[in-house]
């Protein structure tokens, strides 16, 4: 037990040491990880014992998050949009690498299984190197980040048929070689499907996914829905975990791959209103794991192998970096993916992937791979893996600024690409909001932390998600960084000012529009930094009082400007209140002088109202009125040589 | 003589429809020497702030209404800004004074053809006689009008290449209204502003 606390300790101070490093010198926080790993792996020598496997074991947990996280982002009507990219990009990236990959063991003969194992674990890219890069550097809205995303995507998934594949490439020498030292190997997993026939098997894998689906669609949202109902946050984030290990168990049991199950957890649950909620929990779990998955990449590097095939390693190394580089860059070409977000498509996914560790481990446990290939195949993917921060740098430093200004990364704010809408609490008031919004095609993002309000938006087709709009975390999971527009629409008074202040803090660009209980309510907003603060009563109350006027028979227009008048002057009264009210520490804002101002304010707005047109003062009410009856008179028969005068004048 | 100051009130009611007038706005606001308002904007619940609008009134030399033609007038708005800001005692009366030896110009655009508008043409009257309204309300304001600055057959004016010319006659007329001596415009008869340019307007093809 120490021993386990004591390297935990060991995986974290290397993170919270190299981590912020790497982050002050540029280089992301993936590199930072694999250098901290590195250091206590090979170089000190701090973990590396059976505690280390553990912990390695919980890492690896951590790419199963953030394919539950990919698909929770994954609508599925979006992954229908991507099929042309997913199969036509991931497809050909897939094959060709695997191809060319293959085509070269050849070369250097191997045998054509074990070649042809080489080529497919080499065609993968790493997944949780990339996605977190791109994520890191804001680059996730660029052309080339999405169709990087795609062919991700495609990989994730074709891996599945190559663990089916590799059994049946067993090498007969190599299973007599392998018979005793193997024998450990099977200990390490429960199977419901060993000594299944068949299609069996196949029955068994399509109830596991139907399982994951119909449960994940019909089953998890009641669950959710009561759990919320608690108002307890930790007995959400039990069941967030739950699910997410539940189904990667079962997953095992079958034989599948874990993250190819949470994966579709995620995409099933992707139109949930519990989706940012489940983000939110979840988030930051797979942040961690992932760290420490990428620092036990760092601490598998074996040292020995490289010092002693130093210039083969390297070779290898630079040969896959390229020519996945290549490939990637004549399929950019290919499917029109241009200038700098070619680039990034290329550099972005020349690197072999964490999955290459999982399928050289199965492959030698099958007999495919000559144990002595292992350890050397391990080191190639971890450099290239290890290389891939320098490759984004690279792109930032050399190909991004010769793009500048181009259509790439960053593209303008167009209506298309402006982000949606945030409204935070969808109760009588943010409901009017979201409506008008909806109605003129306007995305909105709506958050609302009462399960039943959220149940009878569902109902009539409006969609809206489950969380307390209050907590940062859930507001950047609903993509603030993103929003054009936050409305705080929320009840609670307190914590509409808290949001108000965090949001201005942290996003001071983000516009933000407020709902104010009362006037006290409406200053501290603005104080708060809000960009536009509404009285929730005023304008209604507005309404009724120019509708009072019509019922004791104002003419309807008459009324109308008289409200009109009365609206000027009270924004014009409002300033001065707010200005003596900000001048007051907290107890006395409400205090003697304010009244005073208040009466005052009052009297003149009552003065504005009534006053006549001629007497010049600059009130509200002065449209329209004629001109003094004898006016005519002003203008004598001499009127016309008044203006031949005015324009001798000029000339 | 330091360039004189414009105010240009601009009046489109729907301007995400706009083929001409967004451009000649663009075109306005590109003119050091103009204040351009957008009223629609500034007002769109058609409340004016009547002294802000007498202030600005007093800060310029030239003003311009630029709008597209509205049953031989001006849009709504544009008339409202008339009937309010223009007030007696301010623009006309025997103390109103304020605008007195300012120019004014309309600059607007027509869907009509350019021979539409006469007696021979369907609209029966000139553009400039159907504008007299607006040149008599300069007159009474003290104003000296000038002839209209128009844009005929403005509805097919992108198909047929004639926007980029014209926008660019509007930039010399920008150009003319602040800096040029302007003798014998105010009291000139032509049909529009166009021709005083030395460019006649309507549907010649560049």
């Amino acid at each position: 037990m120490t021993a386990l606390l004591l390297e935990t300790f060991v995986y974290l101070l290397a993170a919270v040491v190299a981590v912020p490093l790497a982050k002050r010198l540029g280089l992301g926080s993936v590199l930072g990880y694999l250098v901290a790993g590195v250091v206590i792996g090979p170089v000190l020598g701090l973990v590396g014992s059976e505690e280390s496997v553990t912990i390695q074991h919980y890492a690896e947990f951590g790419v199963v998050m953030m394919l539950f996280l990919v698909g929770l982002e994954l609508e599925p009507a979006m992954l229908w949009r991507m099929r042309a990219r997913l199969l036509g990009l991931g497809g050909l990236q897939v094959s060709t690498a695997a191809a060319a990959f293959t085509a070269i063991g050849l070369q250097l003969g191997l045998d054509w299984r074990t070649a042809l194992v080489v080529g497919l674990l080499l065609s993968l890219s790493s997944t949780a190197i990339v996605l977190q890069t791109f994520s890191e550097k804001g680059l996730t809205r660029a052309d080339g980040a999405r169709s990087a995303f795609s062919v991700l995507l495609f990989q994730d998934i074709a891996v599945i048929p190559m663990l089916a594949l590799i059994p049946l490439l067993a090498i007969p020498e190599l299973t007599v070689l392998d018979a005793g030292g193997h024998a450990d190997a099977g200990h390490h997993e429960l199977s419901l499907v060993s000594g299944l026939s068949g299609w069996l098997y196949a029955l068994v894998v399509i109830a596991a996914i139907a399982v994951v689906v119909i449960g994940g669609h019909y089953l998890s949202r009641p669950l959710f829905h009561i759990i919320a109902e608690t108002r307890l946050r930790e007995a959400f984030t039990a069941a967030a975990l739950m699910l997410v290990i539940g189904i990667a168990e079962l997953m095992l049991l079958v034989g599948l791959s874990p993250a190819l199950g949470t994966f579709l957890a995620g995409v099933v649950l992707a139109n949930s209103e519990f989706r940012h909620e489940l983000e939110s929990v979840i988030d930051p779990f797979k942040g961690l794991l992932l760290g420490l998955f990428f620092i036990t990449v760092g601490a598998g590097v074996q040292f020995p192998v490289l010092a002693e095939n130093a210039m083969l390693v390297a070779g290898l190394t630079a040969g896959v970096i390229l020519i996945k580089a290549g490939l990637l860059f004549a399929l950019a070409m290919l499917f029109r993916i241009r200038r700098a977000d070619g680039w990034l498509f290329a550099l972005s996914l020349a690197q072999a992937g964490e999955f290459g560790f999982v399928l050289i481990s199965y492959a030698a446990q099958n007999s495919v791979l000559p144990p002595e290939l292992v350890p050397l195949l391990s080191v190639v993917v971890a450099l290239s893996m290890f290389l891939t921060p320098l490759l984004f740098i690279a792109f930032e430093r050399l190909v991004h600024p010769r793009y500048e200004g181009g259509d790439s990364a960053r593209e303008a704010d167009t209506i298309e690409s402006r982000g949606p809408v945030i409204i935070a609490g969808v109760g009588r008031f943010g409901q009017v909001v979201n409506r008008m919004l909806r109605a003129n095609d306007i995305a909105t993002v709506v958050l609302d932390r009462n399960p039943q309000q959220i149940e009878n938006m569902r109902q009539v087709g409006m969609t809206t998600w489950y969380g307390d709009a209050a907590r940062p975390d859930l507001l950047h999971a609903a993509g603030v960084g993103e929003a054009s527009l936050f409305v705080v629409a929320i009840d609670d008074q307190e914590q509409a000012l808290e949001m108000v202040r965090y949001l201005k803090q942290h996003h001071p660009q983000l516009r933000v529009l407020a709902r104010a209980y009362d006037r006290g309510h409406l200053y501290a907003l603005r104080e708060a930094g809000a960009d536009w603060v509404v009285s929730e009563t005023y304008h209604s109350a507005l309404e009724t009082a120019k509708h009072a006027l019509r019922g004791l028979d104002y003419h309807p227009f008459r009324a109308e400007k008289l409200t009109a008048a009365f609206d000027r002057a009270e924004m014009r009264g409002r300033d001065a209140l707010y200005e003596a009210w900000l001048g007051k520490s907290d107890g006395e804002r409400f205090g003697r002088d304010f009244r005073t101002l208040y009466m005052e304010l009052e009297e003149a707005l009552a003065g504005s109202m009534s006053a006549d047109r001629a007497d010049r003062h600059d009130h509200g009410e002065r449209g329209w009125t004629p001109p003094p009856r004898a006016y005519a008179e002003d203008y004598a028969e001499d009127y016309a040589e008044d203006y031949a005068e005015d324009l001798a004048g000029e000339r | 003589m330091a360039p004189r100051r414009l105010l240009v009130l601009f009046a489109h009611p729907s301007l995400e429809r706009s083929e001409i007038n967004r451009h000649r706005l663009a075109v306005a606001r590109d003119c050091a020497e103009a204040t351009v308002v957008d009223l629609y904007a500034e007002y769109p619940d058609y409340r004016i702030d009547i002294a802000a609008e007498q202030e600005r009134l007093r800060a310029h030399d030239v003003l311009m209404f630029l709008f597209p033609l509205y049953w031989y007038s001006t849009p709504a708005l544009l008339k409202e800004w008339q009937d309010l800001v223009l007030e007696y005692g301010f623009a006309y009366g025997s103390e109103g004074r304020a605008l007195a030896g300012k120019y004014f110009i309309a600059a607007c655009s027509a869907g009509g053809p350019a021979s539409a508008y006469g007696a021979e043409g369907f609209n029966h009257y000139s553009l400039r006689e159907l504008l007299r309204p607006l040149e008599q309300t300069a007159r009474l304001c003290h104003m000296l009008p000038l002839p209209p600055f128009a844009l005929f057959g403005a509805r097919t004016a992108v198909e047929e290449n004639r926007l980029d010319p014209h926008l660019a006659e509007f930039r010399a007329l920008l150009e003319a209204l602040g800096n040029n001596t302007l003798d014998g415009w105010p009291s000139s008869d032509v049909g529009t502003a166009n021709e005083l340019l030395g460019e006649p307007a309507g549907e010649v093809q560049p």
